[in-house]
């Protein structure tokens, strides 16, 4: 919540703290900040200015409110206005009017187009439908070969033909799902670049051909500057409804998501989040909104969290971090609930940077080995020790790492740890008492764990 | 055709809005008041990164006007000069000289490792090499398949083992094999991997390790293979990777399209790692040595 950006912009609108109403210059400075960061995030140039322009006005005149202190109050304009741009909430297919849904991927070379194929199909397959695959990428080595392997995989009907041409293989598979009752067929086509005529106009006879419910344009979501070149010309010589953006699970803050919805005005519909074919995921606008800014995924991570962990558990916990009664025990269960929702480092990547996460905390890396010495560690304390760790003194601590087969510098450690931990929950304690918190609590429902 | 040419034709093939537009802007004339924010714009709609952008036009600033340069076209050799200066390798990397040596490719998802891996093999097979290519990409479906399509049109030897099979067993076979051969140059394909996923950058490590024990010295280049329609997150693979695993240098693919490869020095500013080729195809061929300077000119042409 509380990022680099939400930083700045308070240290440069310092003098306003308390209330009254942003003035024009207040506004520029702070304008010139998320100009920055939205570019650092690699939103094309182009669509900032008018972004910056449209909110501009917004942030004008607008009073600096009750608890939220400006800068807080300029991120919470700003965010809000990228969720409006980035449109519509979770994209859904378009409807075939007759016969199947015929879904086209379409892109740049090495966005991501196959394995996305695999994944809507499996996506699909679980609302209970029966997908055929089509490989219609005759030029990449192994490419067709890669689909029909991830069908397999998944259970999904393949269909390729390396002697034919990509209208055909279209053409063919189209009528063998008709044939077959396959609904729906998607077709993965080359990658290609948008400068290519010839490349282009095949899409084109491709789309002429099969006549598709959605084309959906797949983009890598660490595109840069280029990507607003990209998608208009796909979308102008081929005509595009929708975009898949890809590979949000890497550390890239998706600047790309703002400037194809920009020049397109397409929505995007899907994004890859890891490389399992069950990592496909709707789109959701405010996430994408909070990441650009530098505010993390925070969403999407209370929602994992709530499929994981238990409710009612989750329940107590939330009241104990409200009470700062958090214990190492409470904090070893937590560990736990964590690792089936995914690994730590996951997790940590999908937090805003400067959320309040402190570094030791980013870098403990929780593999196998990490996790039984923590549990052996905590293990060994007492119950008063797990309770009040304070009174955990240099010769308790030599105890504790000689019962636990651990060294007293990963007791440390893990004491280090569990203090920041604490620290930071206290913070969010107190924020949660000013009522910052409140819009998150209202999606989070259950309980929220970091 | 030569170097230069080549690299001119390639880029000529679009002409992107960036080009054309800092063409426009260092033609001629004075340099007036929004010079220098045009400047950053075009720099930064480059890829170049707002960091280095600001700090390159705040030094082109200081110098211009301790030079008393007032007009466009002696502040295009000066610009041209400073891009130049932060492309330019301090050293290039001493030629192989035991054998064999062996390159090791890695990077993220779809960012032409593969393909790059089949047109190195070509580039040292057309300079007399005995090559070996090892299809280290075990992970993604038909990975091998496809490097080993590669391998029969290039007509080098591939190293293969099945899908799933462990890579760093994978290469240590490999140098054994191409030791056992006489091979000169071994070029290794690797799994796609974002960065930031803690286990798959511990298996580069141990990749790295394992052929370091079966071949010492070895890898002699860990080379990461960059997209160049890849914005600022490039700069982040580039210090992840080479926190796994110390990289020696980069390869810039898809320069063909309509990104023109910015962050290429935004990376150079940054980072002590120099751009080794770059990537202007889907053919073999489509392979060039990186020359700061003709980069540059032909960036500024
Ligand atoms: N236009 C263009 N495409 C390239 C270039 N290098 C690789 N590609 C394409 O990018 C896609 C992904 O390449 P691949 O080598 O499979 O990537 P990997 O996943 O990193 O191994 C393929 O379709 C390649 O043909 C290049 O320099 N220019
Ligand atoms: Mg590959």
């Amino acid at each position: 919540m509380f990022s680099g950006l939400a930083e700045k912009l308070q240290s440069t609108l310092r003098q306003l703290r308390g209330k009254g109403k942003l003035s024009e210059k207040d506004v520029d400075a702070a304008m010139r900040e998320i100009r920055l960061a939205l570019l650092e995030a690699d939103v094309n140039f182009k669509v900032v200015k008018d972004f910056i322009t449209a909110i501009r006005e917004r942030a004008v005149g607008h009073e600096v409110m009750g608890s939220l202190t400006p800068g807080q109050q300029v991120v919470k304009i700003v965010n809000e206005e990228l969720t409006k741009l980035m449109g519509d909430k979770a994209g859904v297919l378009s409807a075939a009017r007759k016969g199947p849904q015929v879904i086209m991927l379409v892109g740049l070379q090495g966005s991501g187009k196959t394995s996305t194929a695999a994944k809507l199909a499996a996506f699909l397959q679980r609302s209970g439908k029966k997908p055929l695959l089509v490989a219609a990428d005759i030029y990449r080595p192994g490419a067709a070969r890669q689909l029909e392997i991830l069908s397999e995989k998944i259970g999904a009907a393949f269909y390729g033909n390396l002697a034919d041409n990509p209208t055909q293989i279209c053409r063919a598979g189209a009528a063998w799902a008709e044939k077959e009752s396959f609904d729906p067929v998607i077709l993965d086509t080359a990658g290609r670049l948008h400068l290519d005529r010839q490349m282009m106009d095949e899409l084109v006879a491709i789309k002429k051909t099969v006549s598709p419910t959605d084309v959906l344009l797949v983009v890598d979501a660490m595109t840069g500057q280029d990507a607003v070149n990209a998608a208009s010309a796909f979308n102008e010589a081929v005509g595009i409804s929708g975009i898949i953006l890809t590979k949000l699970d890497g550390d890239t803050r998706g600047g790309a998501a703002l400037s194809v919805r920009a020049v397109t005005g397409c929505p995007i519909k899907f994004i890859g989040v890891g490389e399992k074919i069950d990592q496909l995921e709707p789109f959701y606008p405010d996430r994408m909104a909070s990441r650009i800014l530098g505010m993390g995924d925070m969403l999407s991570l209370i929602e994992k969290a709530e499929a994981a962990v238990d409710r009612s558990k989750a329940r107590e916990l939330e009241q104990k971090l409200l009470r700062q009664q958090f214990t190492l025990d409470d904090f070893k269960d937590q560990l736990v609930q964590l690792r089936s929702i995914g690994s730590l480092e996951d997790i940590l990547n999908m937090l805003p940077e400067g959320t309040g996460i402190p570094k030791e905390m980013r870098q403990m890396s929780l593999n196998e080995t990490n996790f039984k010495r923590i549990e052996a560690i905590i293990g060994s304390m007492t119950k008063k020790e797990k309770i009040d760790p304070s009174i955990i003194n240099g010769s308790r601590r030599r105890r504790i790492a000689m019962g636990s087969g651990t060294n007293v510098q990963e007791v440390n450690r893990l004491l280090n740890q569990f203090a920041q931990m604490q620290k930071m929950f206290k913070q969010m304690g107190s924020l949660e008492q000013k009522g910052q918190f409140k819009k998150l609590k209202k999606k989070m429902k259950k309980g929220f764990l970091f | 055709m030569n170097k230069l040419e080549t690299f001119k034709s390639s880029l000529a093939r679009s002409k992107s809005g960036f080009i054309e537009r800092l063409n426009f802007l260092i033609r001629g004339g004075d340099i007036d008041a929004d010079f220098y924010e045009q400047l950053e714009e075009i720099l930064i709609s480059g890829d170049v990164g707002v960091h280095t952008t600001l700090n390159l036009v705040s030094e082109l600033k200081n110098e211009a006007a301790a030079k008393k340069i007032t007009d466009r076209q002696t502040f295009r050799s000066l610009l041209a000069d400073k891009i130049t200066a932060i492309l330019i390798a301090p050293s290039q990397p001493a030629e192989p000289e035991t054998i064999p040596q062996l390159i090791l490719l890695v990077g993220v998802n779809g960012s032409g490792k593969t393909t790059t891996a089949a047109k190195l093999a070509g580039y040292y097979k057309a300079m007399g090499k005995k090559v070996m290519l090892v299809a280290g990409d075990t992970f993604r479906a038909a990975a091998i398949e496809q490097l080993e399509i590669w391998s029969e049109r290039v007509g080098v030897e591939l190293i293969r083992q099945h899908s799933g099979s462990d890579p760093s067993a994978l290469f240590f076979d490999a140098v054994n094999a191409a030791k056992a051969r006489g091979t000169e140059v071994i070029i290794g394909d690797t799994a796609g991997r974002l960065h930031n996923k803690y286990n798959l950058m511990e298996e580069l490590n141990k990749i790295y390790r394992v052929i370091g024990r079966n071949l010492p010295g070895a890898p002699h280049q860990v080379i990461l293979v960059v997209d160049a329609t890849t914005g600022q997150n490039a700069i982040s693979q580039a210090k992840k990777f080479n926190e796994a695993l110390p990289l020696s240098g980069l390869i810039l693919t898809k320069l063909d399209g309509t990104a023109r490869g910015g962050i290429v020095v935004a990376i150079r500013a940054l980072l002590d790692l120099p751009v080794l080729f770059v990537g202007t195809g889907e053919m073999i061929e489509d392979l060039a040595p990186f020359d700061a300077e003709t980069f540059t000119t032909a960036l500024l042409d």
